[in-house]
């Protein structure tokens, strides 16, 4: 028979756990000993951590946050199983920083990192934005915020530039009601469903100062940075690689003085504007190779040279 | 009195922590489920009143549970039932169906009797509650 | 075929064009799985043609009328010839027989035209019609089920548990006002439906019409007492149709959901009764009185799937299908099949079920698979397990036996289905832990814990004689 999951927190995490449970509800005695090395082999976060240290570039602060958080839920989960309760801790957070900086690829990661540890049941991940939420006659929003939620729990809700929820100019606007029903959902609901709210910082920090009730909800603060130089090559050489392509020797002077020079103008996204050149490069490569006519072999095909990148107008 | 419609009952009413139970499986095996409630408890009554539409997509069981709560604040004295729906060809009807809340007090049925010919009668059930207005059939309503 | 083909004389059927190894049997043919034991010296492949011979067009001697017809399509060709594995002289021989052999929409001529003729035969020693093969083409003139599971649930509004019935008892004897008693009794106590037994039609010591009368007036108390639809299967068996469809009408008017016929009335009695129950709204309830007497035999008869097959096609609402672990015959692999054929819209070929063929049904509704034959609340978890959601499961003894009477029967019976089902959707194992979950149930229900003391430990098992051939689990439960 399936295995079912448990409601509430799990008293011993994985699915596969290969020690008899304690009797339901029964705390471990005093003089107990847990062996916090085994409890989080059991819960396998770690599988989690190294798969968000592989696939995301950069990102230290965010990480070693992620892994701090990880860390108290593991020892709060072996502090329940001796009986004492702390309450279930607040979880819901704000990712602050550019586009294309892995916020919702973590956030992605977090909801299974959550979902391990017990503190959510499913640990799928619901993205939305304002206009998911929000409706555009009277009476549309709060149906409409409700079936968001509704699929969200159970899960992570993560709604991106939160912000414009509010618009404060705008008295007929019909945010306020959805940031209402968030609100109240993000107190009386915690075991349901934890909400991440994501966007520029500058612009996060004026709609908390203008909603101290949602500041006052958010228990984790993290800012992912914008992207050094040697990290963004570092994702796009991830990303080619994925592709099945890879730069000539004298093609990687050149994507690196592509990248400095792209950083510096503006409306730039990080890893989508990395992902974007990567896309572009790929187009004057399969053009130069049909216009140069004859024979390819293996190399030619996934092999970019420097013309592949030179034409762009960054370079103009 | 109380009325047997509904898969569960002969068992004693189920907690919210079976309610949920019963809508994992349900989204687990696909189907969505919705709530409905009324104040006419006959057994030909297919049409119960509909709460909100059908909830597609749910992963898990939370969400139907607070709507069964929503409904259940705006209705305290009406019957409420669960449904869950099998979409899959050869089906497309209802899989499971089972009542989450009932008035206090269920007053019952009266059956009419109507004489014709040859010993025959003609049988009517005439739900008690349905004496009284719509809105007002059950105390807890009132 | 040789010169020599159409002069007079007898030659054997296998040179005759019924042994057709090189035949690939075509979409719209019907194939037939036969069973073949033939007499000693008998080569199979002959034994296999007779068989196609004798069930199509053949004759024991050349006739020089069959130059007359466009003989090859008519003729059946036996197409396939296997030895079955460990048996000494028997076979399956596989028939295919063109379309144009039949009349669309008449069980009463597919059987004609199958086993009409050739179970006599005296060249085999014994013969069984093990499958049929029903191809769309002909599946479409049928009406099928008068209304199907989906409709009856939907009818009766029940879903999401199987339905629960009784066989009023004792099974002879009681007069009108009194059985009408049992079956109040029975539905207000839980259960869905009750049932006349199949030899109950019209005997001095009650007649149809006060039967009829009397049981409504307890189907429609019970539904007062309990706000859910009951019903009660009235028996409109009769000696002529014309008796037939007046006793339906009353029911009818009467208000019954429901009617009963038996098998013996035969299969052209049988296609009308379908079609005047979904002309006149009212499910159709088929008892298979007499079917034993072939289908049980392994070497010799009809298989029970091949009944089952012909009466989804003919339009019943319910069937008696086998219980497996009550006191009638069925092994769980048969009955597997059986219960398959009935409510799926696509069967596989499948020798562990002994399904020979693969079957579409083209979308025509599922049959109800009525279990019944002692069977009772304790072996529940078993129940379900074997015989699925979709189904009656019958309870007579087991009702009216019960010691706090026949209400407390019925309740026990339900009591112990709906804390089955619970346990089922929550995840638990419970065909290894039914017996705790009954005695979890019964609890909250004295009725339940009565039941279970009086028959907890009632099985009957014994070896089945028909198994299939190819066998997967041990055949006692």
């Amino acid at each position: 028979m399936s295995e079912r999951v448990g409601f509430g927190m799990r008293q011993n995490g994985s699915p596969a756990d290969p020690s008899p449970p304690p009797a339901a509800g029964e705390p471990l005695p005093p003089e107990a000993r847990v062996d916090l090395a085994r409890e989080r082999a059991d819960s396998h976060v770690d599988e989690v951590l190294d798969a968000l240290d592989r696939e995301l570039v950069g990102l230290a602060p965010v990480k070693t946050r992620i892994r701090e958080i990880a860390a108290l839920l593991l020892v709060d989960r072996v502090r329940a199983r001796f009986g004492i309760d702390s309450g279930r801790p607040n979880l819901h957070m704000c990712f602050t920083g550019s586009p294309g900086t892995g916020k919702t690829s973590v956030a992605l990661r977090l909801a299974e990192l959550l979902h391990r540890l017990g503190y959510v049941r499913r640990g799928h991940l619901v993205p939305v934005t304002r206009d998911d939420l929000v409706g555009q006659y009277v009476g549309h929003t709060a149906p409409k915020t409700k079936e968001v939620l509704k699929r969200a729990m159970g899960g992570v809700l993560f709604i991106d530039e939160a912000y414009y929820l509010y618009r404060a100019e705008n008295e007929r606007d019909y945010g306020q009601e959805a940031i209402e029903i968030l609100l109240q959902v993000m107190e009386n609901q915690r075991d349901d469903l934890v909400v991440v709210l994501a966007g520029y910082k500058d612009r996060m920090d004026a709609f908390f100062a203008s909603n101290p009730g949602m500041s006052s909800r958010i228990a984790h603060h993290i800012d992912f940075p914008d992207y050094e130089p040697a990290e963004l090559e570092a994702i796009g050489r991830l990303m080619m690689d994925r592709e099945g392509y890879g730069l000539a020797p004298e093609t990687e002077p050149v994507f690196r003085e592509y990248l400095a020079r792209r950083r510096a103008q503006p409306r730039f996204a990080n890893a989508r504007s990395v992902r974007n050149a990567i896309e572009r490069a790929r187009l004057r490569h399969a053009n130069r190779l049909l216009a140069q006519g004859g024979d390819v072999g293996r190399d030619d095909l996934t092999t970019l040279q420097p013309e592949d990148f030179l034409s762009s107008r960054v370079f103009r | 009195m109380r009325i047997t419609q509904g898969t569960f009952s002969y068992l004693p009413d189920l907690t919210d922590e079976e309610i949920a139970k019963q809508v994992a499986y349900a989204l687990e095996q696909g189907w969505p489920c919705s709530v409905e409630f009324t104040d006419d408890p006959h057994p030909r009554n297919s049409y119960w009143e509909m709460w909100g539409l059908p909830m597609f997509d749910l992963a898990d069981p939370a969400g139907v549970l607070y709507e069964i709560n929503e409904c259940r604040k705006a209705y305290p004295g009406h019957y409420i039932r669960l449904n869950a729906y099998d979409a899959s060809y050869g089906r497309q009807t209802t899989a499971l169906q089972f009542i989450v809340q009932r008035p206090p007090e269920e007053p019952g049925f009266r059956l009419d009797r109507e004489e014709t010919s040859d010993r025959r009668v003609r049988y009517t059930l005439h739900p008690y509650a349905l004496d009284r207005p719509e809105g007002g059939r059950y105390e807890a309503d009132r | 075929m040789s010169s020599d083909r159409w002069s007079a004389g007898v030659i054997p059927y296998a040179e005759m064009g019924y042994w057709r190894p090189d035949y690939q049997p075509k979409d719209s043919d019907i194939l037939a799985a036969f069973r073949i034991t033939p007499q000693q010296g008998v080569p199979p492949e002959e034994a296999g043609a007779a068989v196609a011979g004798e069930s199509s067009t053949a004759t024991w001697t050349v006739v020089w009328t069959d130059r007359l017809t466009s003989y090859e399509n008519y003729q059946g060709k036996c197409y396939r010839v296997e030895p079955v594995p460990g048996q000494d002289n028997q076979f399956i021989a596989y028939i295919a027989y063109d379309l144009d052999l039949f009349e669309e929409g008449s069980i009463a001529n597919l059987t004609s035209s199958i086993i009409g003729n050739v179970f006599g035969f005296k060249a085999l020693k014994a013969l069984r019609l093990e499958d049929m093969r029903i191809p769309t083409h002909y599946v479409k003139t049928f009406q099928g089920p008068a209304h199907g599971i989906v409709m009856e649930r939907e009818y009766l509004g029940k879903f999401g548990r199987p339905l629960l019935g009784a066989t009023v008892k004792p099974k002879l004897g009681l007069s009108a006002r009194n059985y009408g008693r049992v079956v109040y009794e029975a539905l207000r106590g839980g259960l869905d439906f009750t049932k006349d037994d199949e030899n109950i039609n019209s005997q001095p010591f009650m007649r149809w019409r006060d039967r009829f009368l009397y049981c409504m007036e307890g189907v429609n108390r019970a539904q007062a007492a309990t706000g859910e639809i009951k019903c009660h299967y009235l028996n409109v068996t009769a000696g002529t149709m014309e008796d037939m469809y007046e006793r339906a009408e009353f029911a009818k008017e009467l208000g019954s959901v429901i009617v009963m016929i038996d098998l013996t009335i035969g299969y052209t009695a049988i296609q009308s009764m379908a079609k005047w129950a979904r002309a006149n709204g009212v499910l159709l309830h088929l008892h298979r009185a007499g079917h034993s007497t072939y289908t049980r035999q392994k070497s010799h008869g009809v298989n029970f799937r091949v009944i089952a097959k012909w009466m989804r096609l003919a339009g019943v609402d319910h069937i008696h299908a086998g219980t497996v672990v009550g006191k009638l015959e069925g092994d769980p692999n048969s009955v597997r099949g059986y219960y398959d054929t009935l409510r799926l819209d696509k069967v596989e070929a499948d020798p562990v079920k002994g399904l020979f063929f693969d079957q579409e049904w083209a979308s025509m509704p599922g049959t109800m698979p009525v279990a019944s034959g002692g069977i009772h609340a304790g072996q529940m978890h078993q129940l379900l397990h074997y015989l699925g959601e979709d189904s009656i499961l019958q309870f007579g003894g087991g009702t009216i036996g019960h010691p706090m009477g026949i209400a407390a029967g019925a309740t026990a019976n339900r009591v112990a289905l709906e804390a089955m089902i619970k346990a089922r959707n929550e995840g638990r194992d419970y065909l290894a832990e039914g017996p705790d979950i009954l005695r979890s149930a019964a609890k909250h229900s004295r009725e339940l814990d009565i039941a279970l003391s009086t028959w907890g430990d009632i099985t009957f098992t014994y070896e089945s004689t028909d198994t299939p051939d190819v066998v997967e689990t041990p055949v006692s439960v």
